[in-house]
């Protein structure tokens, strides 16, 4: 059975830095048989920066998403932790606050737009683990990976501060998702502790200290790759793993790959349609060896 | 000091006024979002301490502190506190107080990265990484630029920097334009 969803990649999965993502959302939802309608001329969600700059507008510009989304009647889907959490937030502040309610929908209007709230906005790992679910998923896997020991990092908003299909402290949907692609879920304590998100652009020393805090945690509980939901924290963990070698004179050299492309690696489907080669700390040594010691065992 | 009480007034009326604000009524000042908060030890003031001096209307020394700033908007305190606040939005209001309203400036670099940010959203709809940082550089330490160029071809060399924005089409950038100005025009929550 197809299913069908509206798609709102964000900005960093479509055309930035995590264009990997984006890539491997792509090419793992076709293997599902699911069918990701990208929402045509969506805006950027805003993400922080603009609801703490300007909250009225802020809003303004995340209702507009979703005003253009009710038009399709399907649910919303995205692979990006901030853009779900800004979705659902401007969703939950409509429905809290009448009067910024009509306050939005005046401004909406300016554009020939009007919201009424029906918006079910998705993050893709609760489509992937609720809708398609573990079975179907393990259904399709192609490539044994040997038992190779991931750490499932979940990062914040995916789950917080809407604990819609996990929970918001001690997730284990992404654990499970790996279990049943026949890898290993490493034990992992921080798995839903902040990378830092933005703030390693202003506040660089902050954001480096957790991720120096994650990547030590991931490693000595025996993880050989790490894996993400959202575009920031594959960012944070893998473009800063250098610096935060540097700074806090570590030696990490771990992978982190989207969801999306391990699954992809699962599911046989080749490197170059997954952008595995857009990995900063490259993965292929890791999952080479695991390859080869599946086909011994 | 009928006038003091006034301005103290004037203080927690603007932080209501926006949503998530009015929360700051029902703390009971337990703590917790000060021992859940994984950035507390950079900020001037923790969350608990923040809430306590907006109350008692220390104004200047609420906004031009960097606590809100250090907030990575991370919810950890938000499903943990015991009275519904989500300080994490009461952040957010507290954001929105100190770039409205003349105060001396917080030791930070957070709010210039923000309205880079929000800047590109306004403008183009869409935040092109490459454009967002340059123009952040440029606003607070164009040197930093330079430290930052060998992270940079790193990234072209991988693939992951495009140069060229994605553009809506024109007559949807016009849409979000006449949408945000009509916000503007709106003048805020309230």
């Amino acid at each position: 059975m197809k299913r069908y969803y509206t798609y709102f990649p964000g900005c960093s999965s479509s055309d930035g830095g995590a264009k990997a993502y984006g890539m491997s959302t792509e090419a793992v939802s076709k293997v599902l048989d699911m069918d990701l309608i990208e929402l045509e001329d969506s805006n950027c969600c805003g993400s922080t920066p603009y609801s703490s700059v300007d909250e009225l507008a802020s809003l303004c510009n995340s209702a507009r998403n979703l005003a253009l989304a009710e038009k399709k009647g399907l649910d919303l889907v995205t692979p990006c932790s901030s853009c779900y959490v800004i979705l659902k937030r401007t969703n939950q502040y409509l429905k809290e606050y009448p009067k910024l309610k009509a306050k939005v929908n005046e401004a909406l209007a300016a554009g020939g737009l009007e919201y009424h709230g029906t918006v079910k906005p998705r993050h893709l790992l609760d489509v992937f683990v609720n809708d398609v679910g573990y079975d179907e998923i393990k259904s399709k896997v192609k490539i044994n990976l040997g038992e190779l020991k991931i750490a499932p990092y979940y990062g914040c908003q995916v789950v917080r501060p809407f604990a819609s299909f996990d929970h918001p402290e001690y997730p284990q949907t992404l654990d499970r998702l790996v279990e049943s692609l026949g890898a290993k879920a490493t034990p992992f304590p921080l798995k839903a502790r902040c990378c830092g998100g933005s703030l390693i652009i202003s506040e660089e020393d902050l954001a480096l200290q957790s991720v120096n805090k994650l990547l030590e945690n991931a490693v000595s509980n025996g993880a050989e790759l790490m894996i993400t939901v959202c575009p920031l924290c594959q960012t944070n963990l893998d473009v800063y793993q250098g610096k935060t070698n540097k700074k806090f004179k570590t030696n990490f050299k771990i992978p982190v790959l989207f969801f999306t492309q391990f699954m992809g690696v699962a599911f046989g489907i080749n490197n170059k349609t997954l952008g595995m080669e857009k990995c900063i700390v490259p993965a292929d040594k890791v999952l080479a060896k695991s390859l080869k010691g599946a086909k011994g065992g | 000091m009928e006038t003091i009480e006034k301005a103290k007034k004037t203080f927690i009326d603007d932080i209501c006024s926006i949503p998530g604000g009015e929360k700051i009524r029902l703390c009971i000042q337990c703590g917790t979002c000060s021992a859940s908060c994984p950035n507390v030890n950079k900020m001037e003031y923790t969350p608990r301490q923040i809430i306590a001096m907006a109350r008692a209307g220390m104004r200047d020394e609420v906004l031009s502190s960097n606590s809100m700033w250090c907030c990575a908007s991370c919810y950890l305190c938000t499903v943990r506190c015991p009275r519904d606040i989500k300080p994490t939005e009461l952040m957010h209001a507290l954001e929105c107080v100190a770039v409205s309203q003349p105060s001396k400036k917080a030791k930070t670099k957070t709010p210039a990265m923000y309205k880079s940010f929000s800047d590109f959203a306004y403008s183009l709809g869409s935040v092109p990484e490459v454009g967002f940082m340059t123009w952040y550089y440029f606003r607070t330490n164009p040197l930093r630029a330079v430290k930052m160029m060998p992270m940079a071809l790193s990234l072209l060399r991988h693939g992951r920097m495009n140069i060229k924005a994605k553009r809506m089409k024109p007559e949807a950038e016009r849409q979000l334009k006449a949408i945000l100005n009509k916000a503007e025009e709106l003048g805020g929550i309230e």
